[in-house]
This record gives structure tokens, sequence and C-alpha cells, in this order.
């Protein structure tokens, strides 16, 4: 089983009215998360990426956690203090440029003796876009033909030393990039670093199946990941790869108890804080794309329909049919009695896995064993002590079950994933 | 004995490429227990060499007071990235960043990037400009206390403290605001090297930092008078700019050297004038030049880091602390404090509770 710790940044399900949340930007919190993944034996560290602050109505969103620093900066900083924990960066490939970014990335493999990832993500909205020289130009099919030009010439570059460290030059003319010289980094301690795949169109399937390590997703559910894993893991054949060429890790919850309804109840209150009477309210308006703050989030669903193109929400992908979500929540508030509030809980809550150290530790397993995932990427509701439970009282359970290393073998993330290191070109 | 204002030092610490992180944090150690200001880590897309400030991000958590200044590419980067990695460099360091701006005029260089081909300097470096000042935007574009976490309204930020900065550039347009709340220093120590006359423009609209050639303290002088005329013409009072003098320094063979002084050696491009001499010779030049009012300090380039730079501690900073000319310790933080420059109010800020009042 393989384990990852996402720091939680900008998101809706930190509950930072917790007297416990601290900052989620001094570098203290980014320290304590990440010894608590080392001293967890974790593979790696997880960064997630926004590049413009979401916006309702033209003003900035305010109801949840925002601000946070640049990932590779901080992944660098955290090469101090640590020793062996994987540490990966999140970066869009239509705001960035092969030549600087993979020159970063291989600098950051040095610098931290081989534990550096890239989550390769490709969005590209026009508002995002108003934050940079090139503005927001690529359309959906584009974003991934872009991606895939930009991985290959990133390995490229990474590849371009020769055995006996020299710079070799390196030339790559296509279609998005037209580069050429020599690359400043020799080829750094992972040959690679480790690329990651977040993305669940078929599109983004294809790509990870063609040049991936690892896969991001959100499919939760035993049933979804079992589909996900045996499409995705069936598409690599195709590219000459192996099925344990690409590790398939879920993002998922874990919230643990004393005893499995204590667990139980402890996440239904947590619900209740990430759902605020304000934040469902903003959800609906999410769906339906304009004002609704009028409206009494424990009371009844608005009478009116979504508006199909609207852009009163920006910054954060609009769900791709409001009209089937509009209906299906109000089909599910009328059939069980739910206000605003209780339907948004009840309907967005995602797959998470609660109950006693023993149940969740049973459960993780299941989910490997039945071919669900390869492991998990942990998401904490609380940052930065969010993994203090996990850490303490599953693990060891993990490893008494043989299911999770006790200790670190190797010192590359390569080899905590048990990825062979890329062939140079020689 | 002193000109009433306090003497600022600086040292590269970059030298033949190396990738190991140690090497760098054995230097920057080095310079920090000598109490200097600041070291600076040059870069260059077309060099060997890793990432500059990803190695003083990497170095940062290790160290404790000293400054860490990177330089930064302008032409070839975002300046909305440059702007969050610089913010960021200050969050982890805990207020001890700055960056040193500058440009790539070579064909080389572009061909690595493949986006525009070369240009001529004055026009990059009045794009550098604008991009030092699209970052001071940004990094203002959070008011200091725009997260409020208020529990009874269930708002994490004051969105009336976020602001957008609507930039338009010449050559680039940003709308903001940034990802990264406001840094610990407001804003991060902004370095130019004015030597050319189009860098030294960018320089006094835009640097709390410049570093200039000289050979004597006269020279030293007017580069500093004309430093402070040009940044005057923005509004820029004299007290805000620190004018630092660049000297590539060879302190290998102090027994042997014939004359110590200036331009003995092969000139170094990019680094200063060239002195050559002992710790001791060092420590006579900077005194009577500093003496003379010519600058507000100096940058030193240890021609090699490793050797030159132990020398400049422990034999010419020692010596001017001797002599109560450098300070024995860092009495503050902060970049900021070390130079004895402001914390700036967020412009945005002022704005706001200006017309507050109105
Ligand atoms: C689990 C997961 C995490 C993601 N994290 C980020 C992120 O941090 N930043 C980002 O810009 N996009 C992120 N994305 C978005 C994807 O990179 C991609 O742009 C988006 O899912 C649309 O692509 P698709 O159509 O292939 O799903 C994430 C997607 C998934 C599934």
């Amino acid at each position: 089983m393989h384990l990852a710790a996402h720091f939680p940044g900008v998101n809706s399900t930190t509950v930072w009215s917790d007297p416990r949340s601290g900052s989620q930007i001094d570098f203290a919190s980014f320290e304590y998360l990440a010894r608590t993944a080392e001293r967890g034996t974790f593979d790696f560290f997880f960064l997630a990426e926004g590049l413009r602050l979401r916006e309702y109505d033209g003003r900035v969103h305010d109801l949840d956690v925002v601000g946070r620093p640049e990932s590779l900066t901080v992944l660098n900083a955290l090469a101090a203090v640590t020793d062996r924990l994987g540490l990966a960066a999140t970066v869009n490939t239509t705001f960035n440029e092969p030549y600087e970014l993979a020159r970063r990335l291989a600098t950051l493999d040095h610098l931290s003796g081989g534990r550096a990832a890239w989550n390769v993500v490709t969005s590209s909205d026009a508002f995002t876009g108003e934050n940079f020289r090139r503005g927001g130009y690529l359309d959906r099919a584009d974003r991934y033909t872009r991606a895939a030009e930009f991985v290959a010439a990133a390995r490229e570059l990474w590849d371009s030393w020769t055995p006996d460290g020299r710079p070799r030059p390196f030339e790559h003319r296509g279609r998005h990039f037209d580069v050429s010289g020599e690359f400043t980094v020799p080829r750094s301690p992972q040959g690679h670093p480790v690329v990651i795949q977040a993305g669940d169109s078929d599109e983004g399937r294809e790509f990870a199946a063609s040049s991936a390590d690892v896969i991001f997703t959100r499919h939760g559910t035993l049933e979804a990941g079992r589909a996900f894993y045996a499409d995705v893991k069936g598409r690599l054949a195709a590219y000459g790869r192996r099925p344990e060429d690409l590790k398939i890790m879920p993002g998922v919850t874990v919230v643990v108890g004393d005893t499995d309804a204590e667990a139980q109840e402890r996440a239904a209150a947590i619900r209740r804080l990430q759902v605020s009477p304000q934040n469902a309210i903003l959800a609906l308006e999410q769906v339906w794309g304009t004002d609704l703050s009028a409206y009494d989030p424990d009371g009844p669903f608005p009478t009116s329909d979504p508006v199909p193109d609207s852009e009163f929400v920006q910054g954060r992908v609009r769900v791709a049919d409001p009209l089937a979500v509009a209906s299906r929540w109000r089909a599910l508030s009328r059939e069980k009695g739910l206000s605003i509030r209780e339907t948004v809980i009840e309907s967005t809550t995602r797959q998470s896995f609660v109950g006693a150290p023993e149940t969740v530790a049973a459960e993780l397993t299941a989910f490997v064993d039945g071919r669900a995932a390869d492991g998990f990427i942990l998401v904490p509701h609380l940052t930065p002590g969010g993994l203090d439970d996990f850490v303490d009282r599953v693990v060891p359970l993990l490893r008494e079950r043989g299911a999770f290393r006790s200790e670190y073998t190797g010192s590359t993330l390569r080899s905590h994933l048990g990825l062979a290191e890329p062939v140079g070109k020689g | 004995m002193t000109p009433g204002r306090p003497l600022h030092l600086a040292a590269e610490i970059g030298g033949p490429p190396r990738y190991d992180p140690d090497h760098y944090l054995g230097l920057a150690r080095l310079a920090e227990r000598g109490a200097l200001d600041y070291v600076t880590l040059g870069d260059s897309f077309a060099r060997p060499g890793p990432d500059a400030l990803s190695v003083l991000a990497r170095i940062a958590p290790a160290t404790d007071r000293i400054g860490l200044v990177p330089t930064v590419d302008t032409t070839h980067t975002e300046p909305f990235h440059v702007s969050s990695a610089v913010a960021t460099l200050d969050w982890v360091s805990r207020g001890r960043a700055g960056w040193r701006a500058d440009v790539s005029t070579t064909e080389a260089v572009a061909g690595l990037f493949g986006r525009r081909t070369a240009r001529p300097a004055e026009e990059l470096w009045h794009e550098a400009g604008e991009v030092a000042d699209a970052g001071a935007r940004l990094w203002d574009s959070w008011e200091d206390d725009a997260e409020i976490r208020d529990t009874a309204t269930g708002r994490f930020i004051d969105r009336d403290k976020v602001h957008h900065i609507d930039f338009e550039g010449d050559s680039f347009s940003v709308r903001g605001p940034a990802i990264v709340p406001r840094p610990p220093q407001g804003r991060p120590v902004t370095v130019i090297d004015g030597t050319t006359a189009p860098a030294r423009a960018a320089a006094a609209r835009h640097a709390d930092v410049v570093h200039i050639r000289a050979t004597s303290p006269e020279q030293a002088a007017a580069a500093r008078a004309d430093v402070h005329r040009l940044a005057a013409t923005h509004g820029r009072a004299a007290h805000e700019v620190r004018v630092l003098v660049a000297l590539a320094v060879d302190l290998g063979d102090a027994e042997t050297a014939p004359e110590p002084g200036l331009a003995s050696g092969p000139p170094l491009a990019g680094h200063g004038t060239y002195f050559r001499g002992g710790p001791v010779d060092l420590a006579e030049l900077v005194s009577e030049w500093y003496r003379a009012g010519a600058a507000d300090g100096f940058h030193l380039t240890p021609i090699t880091p490793a050797r030159d730079l132990e020398r400049i501690v422990n034999g010419t900073v020692a010596l001017l602390q001797h002599r109560s000319l450098f300070r024995t310790f860092h009495p503050g933080g902060t970049l900021r404090e070390h130079l004895g420059l402001a914390r700036p109010a967020s412009r945005y800020a002022l704005a706001r509770t200006a017309g507050e009042r109105r």
C-alpha cells in the first residue's frame, strides 16, 4: 500500500473554524504535516495548485480557506527538514514553459536527494489566463496535447546529459514547443522526477496511461474504484507498459474514533462544519449559476431553474449538467424531507474511511486487495494536525497487518513507489 | 568615526556549478556568522547550475538571520509566477527574502524557450521594471489583515481587503490578486545591478538596493548621487534606496600581491570591479570608501567562494567589526531590518483607508 499526505490549501473542506486549525501559510504548518507524514513513512507529501482565486459575481470568494504559498519553493524548503519523504508539486502545463519547469523540477530532485514529483494538470480557462502573458486560449482538446508534448519535452531535457556528465545539445520541435540549446542541470538522482496525473476524462486517462507514474483520482467507493482501476490499468499495454508501472491513488478522507459509532458521529459533525449555512447556499449557487443569497439554507429549494452558461461562478469547474444536478437535489430533498443544507451535505459527502482504527485499517487494506487502488492520498480536514490520529493509530495497525512499510527501504520516491528509474539515452 | 549610517555588506555564494545543498548552506552560514546583510546567488537560464531561488529556499530553514537574494530572470518567465515564488521565499525564510531582477538578452536563452527572439537590453529592462511593479502590486494585493476567520459570518477573509491589481504593461497584463498572502516583509527586497543605463533607470524606480561599479570613491559617490537623483524623479527619497559597490574580490595570494588594489586583475563580467589583495587590504578599502561617504556598503563576489568568503568573514569583516564600522550581530530578524528599510504598507490598504476617511 502506498500513502501520501495532501496539505489542504485552498479548499472548502478544511474546517478553519475549529480552534485546532492553524495557519495554511506559515512554513511551520508545512513542516509539521511533512514531519508527521515522514514519521508515518508515507511515500510523499502533496501540494495542489490554483492560479486564480475563485470569484462569485466578480468578487473574491470569502468563505473557504484561501491563500497559499508557491509549491516548488515550499517543497525545496521542506527538503531541508525531511529525509525520505517524497515531495510532490502540482504544476500546470498551460501557464508554464518546459525548459524552466524541467529545470526547477530537476533542481528539486537534486536538492532533495531524489524525492521530487510533478502532478501535471492542465486547467486553462480564460479566467485563470488573465494572470498570464499567454492568456487562456487553449481549448479542452489542446490542453492535453500541450501537456503531453510538455512532458515529452521535459523528459528530453532530463535525458540530455551524457552518462559521463556533460550536457548534450537538445532540440525539440513540435506543435506547441520549439526549443533548443543545452540543459543546465545534470541528470538528477531519480533520472526523471516522478510524474503524477490528476484528471478523469478519457483524454486524461489516456495521458496517464501513456506518461504518468501515479494517477490521483477522486473515485472513492469500492465499486467505482474497481471500475476505474480496471479501465486505467487496461490502457497501459497499448503503451508497452505493465500494470505495476502506474500507481492508482484516490484522494480520500479519514475520520478515526475510539469506536465506529464515535467516529461516525465525528464525521457527521465535521460535515456540518464543512457545509456551513453560507457554504450550503454557495454550493447551490455553483449549480444554479446565480445569486441565491436571499434563500434560507434551512429552507426549501428555489423553484427557478439553473442558468445554463452563467459566468457567475469562476475559478472552479461548474458541474457539467446543472439542470440534472438540480433535479436530483430537488428529488432527494422531497423524498427525505431535507433542507437545502441537509441536501448538500448528503449529496456531496465523498467516500471516506470512518471508524475505529481497526475498521479503517481493514477497509483500506480491502481496497488495495480488491484492486480498487494501489494506495491513497489522504486529505485531512485540519491543518496542520489533521493526520496525527491516522499516523499514531492507523499506521501501526497497517504495519502489523504487513500492508504498509515499517521503515523506508530506499531513499528516493521512485524506490518508495517501487518504480524503476527511467533508462537514460546513454 | 562613521558617516552616521550603518555599513551594509553582502556576498555572492555562486561560483562553479554545484548541485549539493550543503555546499551553499556552508557558505550562507559563514556569511551569517559574519553578520552580513545578505547572500546573493547568481543565475541564468543558459549557464550550468541549479535554479537559484530553489537553492536559497532549500537552505532557508537551516539558516536564521542572513538575507537570501536569488537572481531571477524577468525576460522569459511569467511575472505572476515570479511574484509568487519570491513571496514564498519570504514566507519560508520568515522575512529574509529578496530577489535580484535580471534580463536575458541572448538568442541562446531565447532558444531555450522558443517564445520570443532576443531583444535589446533597453526594452528588456523596461519590461523588468514592469515585472517589479506588477510583483509589488501583487505583494500588496492582500492587505496584512485580510484573513479574518470570522465564525459569526462564516467568512475566512474580508474580501474588501483582497484586491485585483489590473496591471497593464506593454508586454503583459495581470489581473490579480495574488494567490500568496502578503509576505512577512510586506514586499521582499528588490535588488538590481544598476551599472548600465537602462538597468539603472529600472533600479532607480523599483529597487530597494542598487549595485553599482566604481574604481574610486569619487566615482562611487557620483554613481550613488545619480541613483538618488533618478529615484527622486519617481518621488522616492534617498533613504529608501541603498547603494552598494560591487567588487569581485581575489584574496588568494595576499602575501605575494605586488600592489593590492583595484583592477589589477582580469575584469569579471557581471561581478563588479576586480579587487586583489589581502583581507586587511580589503578592510582598508571598505573603511576608506565608506568614510568618504561613497556608498552605503559593498556587494562582494569572492573569486573562489569557499576560500575567499572565509577570508572575508574571518579577516575583513572581523577587522571592520573591531574598528566598530560593522555590526557584530543581526539586531533584527528580516532583511529589511538589516538594511534599515521600512516595511511598506500595502498601497491598497492606504487607498482604502484614505477613501474611508473622506
Ligand atoms: C483528484 C484531482 C485533483 C486535482 N487537483 C488539481 C489541482 O491541484 N490544480 C489544478 O489546476 N487542477 C487540478 N485537477 C484538475 C485536473 O488536472 C484537470 O484539469 C481536470 O480534472 C479536468 O481534466 P479532466 O477533464 O481530464 O478531468 C485535479 C483533478 C483531480 C481529479
